[in-house]
């Protein structure tokens, strides 16, 4: 496997970084002594969808907690090279950890909803952000993050129900309208379908379609008809390197690397 | 198609199955026998001793007595006129030695709520001695006890009369210890054991839970943790007495704490209690699953706002749950407070943390250890009360802990 070579390198990154929205140069990541990514250089563009694929520990979860920093809760882990949120280097520049998460939201793999009320889950980031002045100011946030996330029809009568409550596929939207509700720049999606059946992975898709007009998202998934219904670029991983990165029509019709090929034909090893 | 081979050892896997079930059920069989045997045990010995014998003699106030505050003399005056024909000395004194020595109490108490009564006659009941109350009690036979024949044909008498009663015996629920059984009562002991309990759980409690959050949620895990996390483990294991020694040498020898004060029986049960404290609150903070801490962390919660926010409160039953069994357990405890000399002779219930003061646990132990006949039944009543103190914080860990649990 000759992974050293890149030919398609290039296009992961633009010639000036600081016209994408992050932007990774360089980025080692090590748990201990094993290095889990090894010198990925992507720019994620604003107002698209970045689908991130790739075989089963190749690194994509490890290099989407790097983006908002959710590494640091792991101490054996440590990142070099650099990450850039608009411009800004989010390790260094003194930019609090705490502040880009407000910035940069999270969605996690399996709906991982409070045990508090559908109502304290979405205004939960708002109120430790300070972001609303009186209760009638967070009631509309709390509205409108469920109605972008597409459940305010199925929820409006039980916002003070338990969120733990919900079905699976409701919690996701949950979890996804309180992480739209501290208004984040970008929004990072780890397998969020993973969990879900056809019918809420159907719902939650048309939702990132629409995020996108103000979002910029980056989701990782296993599922490469969800990469090419959702995303606009594809990145793929493997081994802790970014193989490939390009247009999602591109990569899934013409790929250039034949590790790429391999993964996405299903004739994979 | 079930085959020869597989049937016999499906049969035999059921066999197991059941054996294990019956070994189980005799299990809990034979730890039920062993709580009911001592519970019947305790129960039977010490009920009598929630009833005390009264006898009723008729008194009359002479007002120049009660100027002189010379209330058993009433009694007294009372007892000589109820039974006339005795005359000696010695006898008179054996007379009187029916009646508790504490009895004129009442006599005053009655004065000074009704001033009126002076000059007046009055039928009193008046608590009878610990002697007399195990004869009517039927604990002890008026030949083998420790009345004389005298005594015995008095109180015959006084029977027959129908002067003899039981009644309610609210001295041992009120009063504190006394050398007369009659007049000695569990309250010192469980206003002793209340304002120990409250003593360690103000400290042990946030002690423990901060020790607890901070191992568990803040500190780096490193060869430091490690050795620290050892040494709870050890802590928690180690005799209850040491931490008497330690208690001795500490806050008496060294910080000059006063002897026998609730404060430093507190003391020595919150440092008895903070291991298990802390080691039950950590276990209930990793029972919070990490997916709630990647949640908030995610939407920029800093790890305080994590810890109050979710992590505490989604902790708290088990964590209530190990500070109150922890502290029944403490409430419990006597060796370590032997060393810190809470095993005094205490009369005065204790009015603040520094009043000389003993503890219910304590107090058993020294009702046990006297000989008068009154202190059997005594002893197994305190013990009863011990157990319902513990019966009730048990029952308010599991009230708690079924109000805050949640599911997620
Ligand atoms: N907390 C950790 N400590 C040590 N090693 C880790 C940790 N998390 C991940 N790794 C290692 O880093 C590598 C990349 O893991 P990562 O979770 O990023 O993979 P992934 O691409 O997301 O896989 P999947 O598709 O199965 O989720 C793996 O080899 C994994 O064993
Ligand atoms: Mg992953």
């Amino acid at each position: 496997m000759n992974v050293a070579s890149k030919p398609a390198l290039g296009q992961a990154t633009l010639d000036d970084r600081r016209l994408a929205k992050v932007s990774a140069r360089d980025v080692d990541v090590f748990y201990g002594a094993k290095q889990a990514l090894k010198s990925v250089s992507i720019d994620i563009r604003p107002n698209e969808v970045t689908a991130l694929i790739g075989p089963s520990g190749c690194g994509k979860s490890t290099f989407l907690r790097c983006l908002n920093r959710m590494n640091d809760l792991i101490e054996s882990c440590r990142v070099v090279g650099s990450i850039w949120l608009d411009g800004e280097d989010i390790y260094t520049s003194g930019l609090d950890p705490v502040q880009l998460r407000a910035r940069v939201g999270m969605v996690f793999q399996k709906p991982n909803p409070f045990p508090k009320t559908i109502y304290d889950n979405v205004a939960y980031g708002p109120r430790i952000h300070g972001l609303s002045r009186s209760r009638a100011e967070l009631d509309e946030i709390v509205m409108t993050s469920l109605e972008k996330a597409g459940l305010i029809d199925e929820v409006k009568d039980r916002l003070q129900e338990q969120g733990t409550g919900l079905s699976g596929g409701q919690q996701q939207r949950l979890c996804i309208a309180r992480a739209i509700a501290v208004s984040p720049e970008v929004i990072l999606m780890d397998e969020p379908c993973s969990a879900l059946d056809p019918i809420a992975t159907a719902k939650v898709e048309e939702l990132i379609d629409e995020l996108r007009q103000r979002y910029t998202i980056v989701i990782v998934t296993h599922s490469m008809q969800q990469a090419a219904r959702v995303s606009q670029r594809t990145g793929f991983f493997h081994l802790g390197e970014l193989v490939e990165c390009g247009e999602t029509e591109q990569i899934f019709t013409n790929p250039r690397h034949k590790l790429t090929q391999g993964y996405i034909t299903g004739r994979f090893g | 198609m079930i085959d020869e081979r597989t049937a016999r050892r499906l049969a035999r896997r059921h066999a197991a199955e059941r054996r294990f079930k019956l070994y189980g059920m005799a299990s809990v069989a034979v730890a039920l026998a062993f709580l009911v045997a001592l519970l019947v045990t305790i129960v039977g010995k010490g009920y009598t001793a929630f009833a005390q014998t009264e006898i009723a003699v008729e008194v009359s106030f002479d007002a120049g007595a009660v100027k002189e505050g010379d209330f058993a003399g009433l009694v007294k005056s009372a007892l000589a006129a109820r039974f006339p024909e005795v005359t000696a000395r010695n006898e008179k004194r054996e007379l009187f030695g029916l009646i508790s020595s504490g009895a004129d109490r009442v006599l005053r108490d009655m004065v000074r709520d009704d001033p009126g009564l002076i000059g007046q006659r009055r039928v009193v009941t008046l608590l009878a001695s610990d002697d007399v109350d195990m004869v009517v009690k039927g604990h002890v036979t008026a030949e083998s006890g420790r009345l004389n024949a005298r005594q015995a044909e008095w109180l015959a008498s006084l029977r027959q009369a129908g002067a003899v009663s039981l009644g309610f015996n609210t001295t041992f629920f009120t009063a504190g210890d006394s050398r007369e059984p009659e007049l000695a009562g569990v309250g010192g002991a469980v206003v002793g054991s209340l304002l120990a309990m409250v003593v360690t759980l103000c400290l042990a409690f946030p002690l423990g839970v901060a020790t607890a959050v901070y191992l568990e949620e803040f500190a780096p895990k490193n060869r430091w943790t490690e050795l620290i996390e050892v040494n709870i483990n050890n802590l928690a294991a180690v005799p209850s007495i040491v931490f008497g020694l330690l208690g001795l040498a500490l806050f008496l020898n060294f910080l000059n704490m006063p002897r026998s004060a609730p404060l430093v029986g507190g003391l020595v049960l919150t440092l008895m209690s903070l291991p298990v404290i802390i080691i039950a609150s950590r276990a209930a903070l990793k029972a919070v699953p990490p997916s709630i801490r990647e949640a908030a962390r995610g939407l920029g919660a800093s790890r305080l706002q994590v810890v109050t926010h979710h992590v505490l409160p989604l902790a708290m039953p088990g964590i209530l749950t190990g500070t109150i069994i922890a502290t029944a357990h403490a409430i419990g405890e006597t060796a370590p407070l032997l060393m810190i000399g809470m095993v005094a002779f205490i009369v005065d219930i204790p009015a603040g943390f520094l009043d000389p003061a003993t503890v219910l646990p304590v107090q058993v132990y020294l009702w046990a250890d006297s000989p008068e006949r009154a202190f059997v039944e005594r002893t197994s009543a305190a013990i009863m009360i011990l157990l319902a103190f513990l019966a009730v914080m048990n029952l308010l860990a599991i009230v708690l802990r079924k109000k805050f649990e949640r599911r997620w």
